[in-house]
C-alpha cells in the first residue's frame, strides 16, 4: 500500500470535494441554491458540480431563500437529501419560517415518520471586509432551535469530514461556514478524508494546563494564536475547538475545564444572548468545585456586525484573549 | 410627470435582448367563476361521479357538525370548521390519484378525512395529544400546517423530486385567501412556475381571513389573476359547486400529470361558521350576507341538480345521511375515548438519535413519573388500609 502524504488544500476545496464524493456515492444528494450551478456559488464552493453532475443535481434556484429551503423541504419529504446553499449568513433570514417551523420539527411532528435529511450551508462570520448583511454570526438561532444540528469546521480536514457527516444524516443539519477560512490552508490527506471525529464532539486542539479556550469556527485560529503569544507570558493554554454546537460535547469540554480550573469562550456572535452565554452557564453548573475563577467570554460587541472598515474593533483578537486570560489569574490571585 | 416625460426619455425600442415572453390573455382566469351545477354543462357530468361527490358532501358536512359540537364538550380544543366549504374540500381529496399528495392547511381536516385518512387521527392536532395523528405516507398526505401558505413551497418541492425521479406524480396544495398574503405564496408559485412543477394550488376564498374581508387582503381583480404574473395559468370557480371544482381541479391535475406545469385555482366560497369556535364572526359580518350564501349551499346545490336529474330520490338521500349518520357516532364514540398518552414520547422524536443533554432530561423526567406513580401507590395503600380499619 502506498502511503500518501498530506498535501495543502483549502477549506474551501474540501467543501466542494464533499459534495462532490456525496453526490457520488448517493444519486439522492442534490445540490441546490442561487448561483451554486453555472457561476460555482459566490465563494466556488460548488464550483464543477452542475458540469459533472447535472443541473438537475446541482441546480439554480431563484432568489428566494424561503423557497429554496421551503422547497428543499418537499424534495427531502419524496426521499432526496437536499444540500441547500444560504450563500450569507443574513440571507438565511427570510427561510427562518421554514427552518423554524417545518426543517426542524417534521420528525417530532410526524413522531419519526417523515424525517428531512437537509444540509443548510451557511457561510457565517465576519473578517473578509463584507458589506452590511455578509457578516453575522446567527448561531445563537440556530442552538435556540430543537431538532436542528448546529456544526461549523475550524480545519480543513473537518470541513471535508463533517460536510459528509452531515449529508449522510438523517436529520437536518445546519452546516456554519466560516467564510474568512474558506481560503486558509491546511495539510490535509484526501486518502482518507473522513477521518475526523464525529458530529457532537469536541477536539482538544492545543492541550495546555494554564486556562481551556473555549471556542469554535473562525475562532479557532485566532485562539491558537493567543495560546502561542500566551507562551511569552508564562501561560499554558488549552484550545478547544467545539466543533457541534449541537450537540454539545459536555464531557470534553468539562474534562478540560476541570484540568485546567479555567475557562474563556471565545466566538465572533454578540456576547448578549450569544453561544457563550449557555456555554458558560453549562461549565459552571458542571464544574463549579473545579473553577479557580469565573467562566469568562470574549464575544463580538452587543452591536448589529459592524461596517467592514471598523469590524477589526469588533472582532476577538489575540489581545482581547489574552487581557481576558489576565484577568482569569487575578480573579484567581485575589 | 408620466413615465414618457421621465428622464432618460421615452425608448420607442425595446432595449436589445428584451422581449415580453408572451400575451397574458391564454393564463387569464374568465370573468364570471366556472359552473356546472344549474347549466346546460351538468347534463354531460358522470352521474356516478355526482353521487360520489354528494356522498362525500353529506358526510362532509355531518363531520364539520359533530367536530363543532366535540369542541363545545372540550374533546376538541379547537375545530376550524368547513361548513359551506365542503364542495371545495371533497373535490380537492377526489381530483387527485392513489399516487399523488395532498398538502393541506390547518382547516382542511375534511380533504383529508375524504382522502381515506382515519378521521380521529387527523383531529389529534387539534384533540392536543400531538401534532401530527397520521403516517403521511400511507396516504399520500402531509401534515396540516398551522403556518399560513408555508407547505405551498413543500408541494412544489415534492412534485418538482417525483418529476426528477420519474415519477407522474402530482401534488394538489391547499391555502386560504389570507394565506395569498404570505411571502411563501408568492415563492411557491414562482418556483413551482420556473421548475413546471406537477403542482395545482387551489385557493379556497372563503370570504375572510378569521375577520379580515377579501377586499383588505389584496387589490387584485381576483386571486386567480395573481397567476399571470408568475406565467402560469389562473382558473376562478364557483367554490360551491362540487361538479365545478371537481372538474377544474381534475384538468389542472391532469395538465400537470403530462407537463403542463402548475396551476392556479380560485374557488369562491363561503364560512358559514366563525373561524374557529374561539371567534366571534357577528364582529365582523352582517346576518343577511350568511343567509345569502346559506342559499348557495353546496349540499344543497348538488342534491337539487341530482334529484331534478333523476339520479338521487328520498331514499338516496336517505341512505347518504344515515351513512354519515354512522361515521358521526362512530367519530362521537371513538373521541370520547381519553388518547392513551406516554410523556416519554416527548424524547422520542426530536432526532434520529437522542442528544447527550436530552439523554439526561429523559431520565429526569422519568424519575419525575416515577416518584408521581409511586406516590399514587402509596396513597392507595393507605387508602386500602384505612377501608380495613374502618
Amino acid at each position: 500500500m502506498t502511503t500518501v502524504a498530506a498535501k495543502p488544500a483549502t477549506m474551501a476545496q474540501a467543501l466542494t470535494r464533499a459534495m462532490r464524493d456525496a453526490m457520488a456515492a448517493d444519486p439522492t444528494v442534490h445540490v441546490m441554491g442561487e448561483d451554486v450551478g453555472t457561476l460555482g456559488g459566490v465563494f466556488r464552493v460548488t464550483d464543477g458540480l452542475a458540469k459533472e453532475f447535472g443541473e438537475d443535481r446541482c441546480t439554480d434556484t431563484p432568489l428566494a431563500e424561503a423557497g429554496i429551503l421551503g422547497t428543499a423541504v418537499g424534495m427531502a419529504m419524496y426521499g432526496l437529501r437536499p444540500v441547500v446553499e444560504m450563500q450569507f449568513d443574513a440571507f438565511a433570514y427570510p427561510a427562518f419560517e421554514q427552518l423554524i417551523s417545518h426543517v426542524s420539527r417534521m420528525r417530532n411532528r410526524t413522531r419519526g415518520r417523515m424525517p428531512l435529511p437537509i444540509t443548510v450551508r451557511v457561510p457565517y462570520g465576519g473578517g473578509i471586509g463584507g458589506v452590511e448583511h455578509h457578516s453575522d454570526s446567527s448561531e445563537a438561532y440556530y442552538m435556540a432551535t430543537p431538532g436542528l444540528h448546529v456544526v461549523t469546521p475550524a480545519t480543513v480536514a473537518d470541513a471535508y469530514g463533517l460536510l459528509r457527516q452531515a449529508i449522510a444524516s438523517d436529520d437536518p443539519v445546519v452546516f456554519l461556514e466560516p467564510k474568512r477560512l474558506y481560503w486558509s490552508k491546511d495539510a490535509w490527506n484526501p486518502e482518507h478524508p473522513t477521518d475526523v471525529e464525529p458530529i457532537g464532539r469536541a477536539v482538544v486542539r492545543r492541550p495546555g494546563s494554564s486556562a481551556t479556550l473555549l471556542t469554535y469556527g473562525p475562532s479557532v485560529a485566532v485562539c491558537l494564536e493567543a495560546a502561542e503569544a500566551a507562551q511569552a507570558e508564562g501561560w499554558d493554554l488549552e484550545v478547544v475547538d467545539l466543533r457541534s454546537l449541537v450537540p454539545f460535547d459536555d464531557e470534553t469540554v468539562c474534562a478540560a475545564v476541570r484540568r485546567t480550573g479555567r475557562a474563556v469562550v471565545v466566538h465572533e456572535s454578540t456576547g448578549f444572548g450569544g453561544p457563550g452565554g449557555e456555554i458558560a452557564a453549562r461549565v459552571t453548573e458542571r464544574c463549579f468545585h473545579h473553577l479557580e475563577a469565573p467562566v469568562l467570554r470574549v464575544a463580538g460587541f452587543d452591536i448589529p456586525y459592524p461596517p467592514p472598515m471598523l469590524e477589526r474593533h469588533h472582532l476577538p483578537g489575540v489581545d482581547r484573549i489574552l487581557d481576558a486570560v489576565a484577568r482569569l489569574q487575578w480573579e484567581a490571585e485575589g | 410627470m408620466t413615465v414618457m416625460e421621465q428622464r432618460g426619455g421615452y425608448r420607442s425600442s425595446p432595449p436589445p435582448a428584451w422581449q415580453p415572453r408572451m400575451d397574458p390573455a391564454p393564463l387569464l382566469p374568465d370573468a364570471e367563476p366556472h359552473r356546472v351545477l344549474g347549466t346546460e354543462a351538468a347534463a354531460k357530468a358522470d352521474p356516478d361521479l355526482l353521487r360520489r361527490l354528494y356522498a362525500q358532501l353529506v358526510r362532509g358536512r355531518r363531520y364539520n357538525v359533530q367536530a363543532t359540537a366535540l369542541t363545545k364538550q372540550g374533546r376538541l380544543a379547537v375545530y376550524p370548521s368547513t361548513t359551506g366549504q365542503e364542495a371545495c374540500e371533497v373535490a380537492a381529496a377526489l381530483a387527485l390519484e392513489e399516487r399523488d399528495w395532498l398538502f393541506p392547511s390547518y382547516r382542511d381536516t375534511l380533504a383529508v378525512v375524504a382522502r381515506g385518512v382515519d378521521p380521529v387521527e387527523v383531529l389529534t392536532l387539534l384533540r392536543g395529544d400531538w401534532h401530527n395523528g397520521y403516517d403521511p405516507h400511507a396516504h399520500r398526505v402531509a401534515p396540516l400546517s398551522t403556518p399560513l401558505a408555508t407547505q405551498l413551497p413543500h408541494a412544489v418541492g415534492l412534485a418538482h423530486a417525483a418529476r426528477l425521479k420519474g415519477d407522474d406524480v402530482v401534488a394538489l396544495a391547499m391555502v386560504g385567501d389570507g394565506g395569498t398574503s404570505e411571502g411563501d405564496f408568492h415563492e411557491a408559485l414562482n418556483f413551482a412556475a420556473v421548475w413546471q412543477a406537477p403542482v395545482v394550488f387551489l385557493v379556497q376564498n372563503n370570504g375572510f381571513a378569521i375577520s379580515v374581508p377579501l377586499a383588505k387582503q389584496t387589490a387584485a381583480p381576483s386571486l386567480a389573476h395573481k397567476a399571470v404574473g408568475y406565467g402560469m395559468p389562473g382558473r376562478l370557480v364557483d367554490g360551491n359547486d362540487a361538479a365545478a371544482v371537481h372538474e377544474v381541479l381534475t384538468e389542472a391535475v391532469r395538465r400537470a400529470r403530462e407537463g403542463g406545469g402548475p396551476t392556479l385555482v380560485e374557488a369562491v366560497t363561503y364560512r358559514i361558521d366563525a373561524h374557529t369556535n374561539a371567534d366571534d364572526a357577528t364582529r365582523y359580518r352582517g346576518d343577511a350576507e350568511v343567509e345569502a350564501w346559506r342559499a348557495h349551499d353546496p349540499v344543497q346545490l348538488l342534491e337539487r341538480e341530482l334529484t331534478a336529474r333523476g339520479l338521487l330520490d328520498e331514499a338516496g338521500i336517505e341512505a347518504a345521511r344515515q351513512d354519515a349518520e354512522a361515521m358521526a357516532a362512530s367519530l362521537r364514540e371513538r373521541m370520547n375515548q381519553d388518547p392513551e398518552l406516554d410523556p416519554m414520547d416527548l424524547f422520542d422524536h426530536v432526532y434520529a438519535e437522542n442528544t447527550a443533554q436530552l439523554r439526561e432530561q429523559r431520565a429526569l423526567l422519568r424519575a419525575e413519573l416515577d416518584a408521581e406513580q409511586a406516590d399514587q401507590d402509596d396513597r392507595a395503600d393507605r387508602d386500602d388500609q384505612e377501608g380495613d380499619q374502618r
